[in-house]
């Protein structure tokens, strides 16, 4: 048996359960980050509000969750939660686990987006008589998004990979699948190979994906930067 | 003449530091009062106070004859928009177009649809001196104009009085003149305005009546030749000659 065979690799890397796997991967990873953007997002804007408890209540979830491990938290909803008779299916428990945690380290991202939004910007959308709630929907919260966009960028491609801790409760995702293939015939290298490259494939899409937001949001582009230049030189000749 | 904003000792204190020590200031319809001083003499802070941005410790605000002074923070929003506000760094809105930053309050607080909004924004844009800048964005504007769309943002919301917090004391010297150029021609159309300044020429200019502050009080005030010309007190002569040099 030669140490490696690229033609089990190629099988792998078309077969059902690896790409079923990489859906689920892929799936898995998109849930929990738009579950822990939402919850990023009200932790962001519970520490601006000005009370108190609130502040208290956002402290407190960004200790608990910023301070034990995702994976005690994943099995944590997985074997605790159902003591108290609530019993989520394994994606269901993945994502809450996954978003809650993620939403902690989302609110850190937002809350420095929010803060990059100058003081004068919100005395200026006040001044023309807008609510507490509009100046932050319509002037800060645009602004703050542009800042933000590089790292949940990186948020992004962090959670790819982070899900693939759900494999220790059963969800059938790229790693568990590669996993299981092994254990049966344990061609290890063809197997973890097939399941890195599809996590490179998956990460590659991100990429571009985020890259093309950033794009879009960069809405003037260089060369009208450089017509900005002329009048000055028209004034120079 | 009644008064549209008749505001009488004003109080400000922030924790141990009084700003303001019972300051009173007033504007009938179409008039234009200057508020001159040095820095630190609590101009700012009184026009802040004036449109309620900052919470006063005492004192009575009346406008357009009812008293705000004690508005609830959710009125306070709907008064704002009938007093418009010009900042000393212009506060554009930097995600937004020229035009949209003149649109936007318009849009998002009275409700006007938004096509209404931009003619509204052309034609406040033209009234500025600046029909060419529609689609500019605030980093590509100069100080001068990027102000100049500022009190056209503050204008599109058919304020009943504009308050002007240092509007030139950011900009170049070279653009100073085309941001006065445009208050002063509001100013002869009968704009009521409250206009924080060091610019003596514009209070000579486009001023009714000249006030001079100075720790927290009004040292001064009268009709603007008599400010200038008449029995003025020492300290503000000796200012006001220390601003020329």
């Amino acid at each position: 048996m030669s140490l490696f065979q690229p033609h089990l690799l190629g099988q792998y890397l078309v077969s059902p359960d690896f790409f079923r796997g990489a859906v689920m991967t892929f799936s898995l990873s998109i849930t929990s980050l738009a579950a822990g953007m939402l919850v990023g997002l009200l932790l962001a804007v519970g520490q601006e509000v000005p009370l108190r408890a609130v502040r208290a209540v956002v402290v407190f979830y960004l200790w608990l969750f910023r301070g034990t491990p995702v994976l005690l938290q994943l099995v944590f909803a997985f074997n605790v939660l159902p003591a108290f008779g609530l019993v989520l299916p394994g994606f269901a428990c993945a994502v809450l686990a996954l978003g809650l945690n993620e939403g902690a380290y989302m609110a850190e991202i937002m809350r420095a987006g929010i803060r990059a939004v100058g003081p004068g910007q919100r005395l200026a959308a006040r001044a023309l008589g807008l609510e507490e709630a509009k100046v932050m929907r319509w002037v800060v919260l645009p602004q703050a998004l542009r800042i933000i966009i590089p790292p949940i960028g990186n948020q992004f491609i962090g959670m790819l990979k982070l899900s693939a801790l759900v494999s220790v409760i059963g969800v059938q995702e790229l790693l568990l699948v590669a996993d299981q293939t092994a254990s049966g015939n344990f061609r290890y290298i063809e197997t973890l190979t097939a399941a890195g490259l599809y996590y490179l494939a998956l990460t590659t899409v991100f990429m571009v994906i985020q890259s093309m937001i950033e794009r879009s949001f960069r809405r003037r582009p260089g060369p009208r930067r450089a017509t900005l230049a002329a009048p000055a030189l028209q004034t120079i000749r | 003449m009644t008064r549209l904003l008749d505001a009488m000792a004003i109080w400000k204190r922030f924790g141990a530091l009084e700003v303001l020590k019972g300051v009173d200031v007033s504007v009938t319809p179409g008039e234009c009062l200057v508020v001159l001083g040095p820095s630190g003499s609590g101009k700012s802070t009184l026009l802040r106070c004036l449109n309620l941005l900052e919470p006063i410790t005492s004192g009575s605000i009346m406008f357009d004859g009812q008293e705000i002074a004690n508005t609830p923070r959710r009125q306070a929003a709907s008064l704002r928009r009938r007093m418009g506000m010009v900042f000393q760094n212009f506060e554009l809105f930097q995600h937004l177009s020229a035009e949209d930053n003149i649109a936007f309050g318009p849009i998002r607080v009275k409700q006007t649809p938004a096509k209404e909004a931009r003619e509204l924004a052309r034609h406040l844009l033209r009234k500025v001196h600046l029909p060419d800048k529609a689609a500019a964005f605030p980093d590509e504007l100069s100080g001068g104009q990027q102000q100049r769309i500022a009190i056209a943002r503050a204008l599109a919301m058919e304020p009943a009085l504009m308050l002007f917090d240092e509007p030139t004391s950011a900009l170049d010297p070279e653009t100073v003149g085309e941001v006065l150029s445009v208050m002063q021609e509001l100013a002869e159309e009968g704009m009521t305005s409250i206009v924080v300044t060091h610019e003596l020429g514009f209070a000579r200019r486009a001023a009714n009546e000249v006030m001079f502050m100075e720790a927290g009080l009004v040292a001064h005030r009268a009709p603007v030749g008599e400010f200038f010309n008449g029995a003025t007190p020492d300290r503000v002569v000796r200012f006001l000659n220390r601003m020329h040099s």
